[in-house]
């Protein structure tokens, strides 16, 4: 276990393994989309409240739930960073930010186009949707740091106090559906309770988030192997895997 | 058929909602990827500038 770990920690084990998950990660999120979809758009019934109009859940509860599942993996490997010193720990951390970043523009977006028919409102403040908000501008205000501070080491540190600051966000948006008056619906999925929607309209669901899901990490991966290639540019390995490409191998 | 993109009424938010959704994600998987090949040819360029300083 422990050898295992020390060899993940090295640069180049942990590129080549980026670069190994990656397809694996990638292809089967295509499959599952295509699953979810033909799910979420044929099979599953039109909701007797909503009609058809409910099927953006499809889109707008994976993004969401990626969107707040990108900024904890973030929040976790700057702290990792930042108490250990690793190098890789902050690779992670921004490789996650577009991709949180480009989640939480789509769940807002997707919530707005969900709202206006639904609430008859594309935005209100409310506690569920200004959180989101919060979530996205954080994003943003990551990504705008670290461009600001033209020195890695410090842009890690400033950037890695900032997510993990941050973090309290998430348990925001999380409850805020159950801490104050929403007009945004409880959540429909629970790991503690059985589910209050139809079998038919669940399944797409799930398939549709873990599609996200994989997208999310094959992403990642690509996100990880650029920027290890950056820190790592002038050690060996670098220029071995440069140079082989160059030849034509 | 028809009945389908209509999504009962419902079609223009289904759709912009879905449509919108595919646009961003294939945007973020171009993005990625080619910023991981701007990284490299940028790396070997300066790989191999910096061979030609120090022969």
């Amino acid at each position: 276990m422990w050898t295992w770990f020390h060899k993940l920690a090295s640069p180049p084990h942990f590129y080549r393994t980026a670069t190994v998950l990656e397809p694996w990660l990638f292809w089967p999120a295509l499959i599952l989309l295509g699953i979810g979809l033909y799910g979420g758009l044929i099979v599953a019934p039109a909701d007797y409240m909503q009609g058809d109009g409910y099927r953006i859940i499809y889109v707008h509860v994976p993004s969401s739930y990626l969107s707040m599942f990108s900024y904890v993996t973030m929040a976790v490997a700057s702290a990792i960073g930042l108490i250990w010193r690793m190098k890789l720990a902050f690779c992670v951390a921004v490789a996650c930010a577009p991709i949180g970043a480009a989640f939480t523009f789509l769940s807002l977006v997707t919530g707005a186009i969900w709202g206006q028919p639904m609430w008859g409102t594309w935005w209100v403040w409310d506690p569920r949707l200004t959180s989101q908000l919060i979530l996205f501008f954080l994003y943003l205000g990551y990504m705008f740091l670290r461009q600001a501070l033209a020195e890695t080491r410090q842009a890690d540190r400033a950037s890695g106090v900032l997510a993990v600051v941050g973090v309290v966000n998430i348990p925001i948006i999380h409850f805020s559906v159950e801490w104050w008056n929403s007009l945004h619906q409880p959540a429909s999925l629970s790991k503690l309770e059985a589910p209050s929607i139809a079998a038919d309209m669940l399944w797409p669901l799930l398939v549709m988030i873990l599609a996200y899901q994989l997208l999310m990490l094959a992403l990642l991966m690509t996100g990880i192997r650029a920027q290890v290639l950056e820190r790592e540019k002038n050690a060996r390995w670098v220029g071995e895997l440069i140079g082989r490409e160059g030849r034509g191998a | 058929m028809s009945d389908f993109f209509a999504m009962g009424g419902y079609g223009t938010y289904v759709w912009s909602a879905y449509s919108l959704s595919f646009v961003v994600l294939v945007a973020i998987v171009w993005f990625a990827r080619r910023n991981l090949a701007n990284t490299r040819e940028r790396l070997k360029r300066q790989r191999l500038s910096s061979q030609e300083r120090t022969p």
